[in-house]
């Protein structure tokens, strides 16, 4: 089939098997619709840079198929690139070249006459808010500003998908809360199709239409934020008694509610498994048994709480493990 | 929402007619060259080291030109020809060690990500170290002829010196690439540097292949390509049109570029991955 010049992106059973390593992606199914946010979220060494740098063409998959734009990965690589701006993990930039220099390169590559070249490059810069520092080195840059030019220069050429990988790992607040506006913005105003991985979960959650959640490999869950949450169920309740001599009758009493969880010392917790049971009940059931609550909260179900239910681990500890076995050489390190 | 915007939206677009070979290699040999100028780290020891090495050795070895048989009374004018070898293996290095960092840091995937031909990455790389081989090239000679050096060849002599310079320059650039590319790794290409270096001692740099009279140290320097190109570059300044060592000169430097060039592109082939 030739391209279809649609913006969304089809995967199925991606496989990229490394030398001597395990396969960092073990047979992907998935799809992004045209104008969709997509968040691909996981750990560290899951195979998130790998998967993109296949959709990117720029690793060939050892088996499975995908079309990007309509276009096939492996058999369109040209037409591929060229409906697609890409923002790699590592923002790589020139250190010795100005922001306006960077932009010149990357619009020529694309074959962009000059003095469109100028003025897009220009419109961009301004865009991304670097107009003040566009004819300084970028050896100069915080991380923040070198990836809004790296999401700038990934706009040059006006591709229709995006692909930003971890485009946010190591930024203070402040610029990731930046840069995700103008993700959205992308997105919502001008129909981009974006794919975006990152290993925070409210990155995929503030961002993403739909969530990938990618654990050694495979995908282990997906669905919108909100679903992926509810799947898991309902909120948990974790409450601990004024006395401490309570905590056995606070521990049957919120047993009513739901199914124990493990809590903190001298705390109890419970999930709410009815849908009618809310805080409120619970805090009238312990004031009607006659316990004092010395603390109380609720904790809503986080997409770590899905990973957790899927994989039996925590993003953040899944993440320390995937560091450790990288330095032991179990894993083959995703390609830079 | 702006006009760029609206044009972002339409799905798959093409951007039009991709850059000709030509054009990228025009924007790649000019961020080879801003790179270089920015970086005076680079230049610096190329262009100190050699005329450092030429200080020494004319002022140290003078008493050679007694000799019998020396072809010069002037051992600076004689000694001038290591000096453009030498800088055209730093010239070696600074290609290798760029592509290599691009490797390492993630550039060449942005380039790799534009629709990139690989002769044009290649040419454009290398045209960075020739315009670094002729601002070497210039300071050399009138460093040189300022202490006094004699140059036989006269004003046409200049432009075969530093034609000469820039293909020397070329040939072991793209060795230089070719290493870079094939271990993409700058800390690799500098370790073989010392290696190249071997080859300028164990040449005919300090004194003729004639008055070698160690006789192992005199095959070797028959046998060593190196030999050849100093003798080529110092024909200029001592002899003057000596057809011979010019064509040999120039005939090595040719095989060696495309051998350069071959490699090159074979490493370039593995290391280019995309679809």
């Amino acid at each position: 089939m030739e391209g279809t010049r649609d913006n969304g992106i089809e995967v199925e059973g991606l496989v990229r098997e490394f030398k001597k390593g395990p396969r960092a992606v073990d047979g992907i199914d998935l799809t992004v619709a045209p104008g969709e946010i997509y968040g691909f979220l996981g750990p560290n060494g899951a195979g998130k840079s790998t998967t993109v740098h296949m959709l990117t063409t720029l690793l060939p998959p050892t088996a499975g198929t995908a079309r990007v734009a309509g276009y096939d990965i492996v058999e369109q690589g040209p037409q591929v690139r060229d409906a697609i701006g890409v923002a790699l993990q590592e923002a790589a930039l020139d250190q010795f070249l100005t922001a306006r220099e960077h932009m010149r390169l990357q619009a020529g590559m694309h074959g962009i006459p000059k003095a469109e070249a100028l003025r897009r490059g220009d419109a961009l810069i301004e865009r991304v808010g670097l107009s003040d520092a566009a004819d300084r080195k970028v050896g100069g840059y915080s991380g923040g500003m070198r990836r809004r030019l790296d999401l700038a220069l990934a706009l040059v050429h006006q591709p229709s998908i995006l692909f930003l990988d971890e485009p946010t790992t190591g930024l203070d607040v402040q610029s990731r809360t930046a840069l995700w506006d103008e993700v959205a913005r992308l997105s919502n105003d001008e129909g981009a199709t974006v794919f975006l991985t990152t290993q925070y979960l409210e990155e995929a959650d503030a961002l993403a239409d739909r969530v990938g959640i990618i654990d050694t490999g495979r995908i282990v869950a997906e669905g919108t934020p909100e679903s992926l949450k509810d799947e898991i169920g309902r909120p948990t309740v974790e409450a601990a008694p004024l006395e401490e001599a309570d905590l056995e009758r606070m521990r049957t009493a919120l047993a009513r509610f739901g199914s124990p969880q493990r809590a903190d010392r001298g705390h109890v917790a419970v999930r709410l498994d009815e849908r009618s049971a809310e805080l409120a009940d619970v805090v009238r059931a312990l004031d009607a048994e006659g316990i004092a609550i010395s603390d109380m909260e609720i904790h809503a179900p986080t997409l770590d709480d899905v990973f957790l239910a899927k994989t039996g681990r925590r993003l953040e500890g899944a993440a320390r493990e995937a560091e450790e076995a990288k330095d032991t050489g179990e894993l083959e390190a995703v390609p830079a | 929402m702006t006009a760029d915007a609206a044009a972002l939206r339409a799905p798959g677009r093409l951007v039009g007619a991709h850059a000709g070979t030509l054009t990228q290699v025009g924007y790649l040999a000019r961020r080879s060259i801003t790179r270089t100028v920015r970086q005076p780290l680079m230049i610096v020891p190329s262009l100190v080291f050699p005329l450092f090495l030429l200080a020494v050795n004319s002022s140290g070895l003078e008493a050679a030109t007694v000799l019998p048989g020396f072809p010069t009374d002037s051992y600076l004018s004689f000694a001038l020809g290591l000096t453009f070898m030498q800088g055209a293996l730093f010239a070696t290095m600074g290609a290798g060690q760029s592509i290599a960092g691009d490797i390492q840091h993630g550039f060449f995937n942005r380039l790799q990500l534009t629709p990139l031909r690989g002769r044009a990455l290649i040419a454009g790389q290398l045209a960075g170290v020739m315009i670094q081989g002729l601002i070497q090239g210039i300071a050399y000679l009138i460093i040189a002829l300022a202490f006094g050096a004699e140059f036989e060849a006269g004003p046409a002599g200049v432009i075969v010196l530093f034609a000469l310079s820039a293909l020397v320059g070329l040939a072991f650039g793209s060795i230089g690439l070719a290493i870079g590319l094939r271990t993409g790794n700058a800390e690799a290409v500098q370790g073989v540097f010392p290696l190249l270096f071997v080859l300028l001692f164990l040449s005919s740099g300090a004194l003729p292949r004639d008055l070698i009279t160690n006789d192992w140290f005199q095959t070797v320097a028959t046998l060593n390509p190196v030999s050849y190109l100093i003798e080529g570059f110092r024909s200029l300044f001592i002899t003057g049109w000596d057809g011979e060592a010019l064509a040999l000169a120039i005939g090595l430097s040719v095989a060696i570029l495309l051998f350069g060039m071959w490699a090159a592109t074979a490493a370039l082939r593995t290391q280019m991955e995309r679809t």
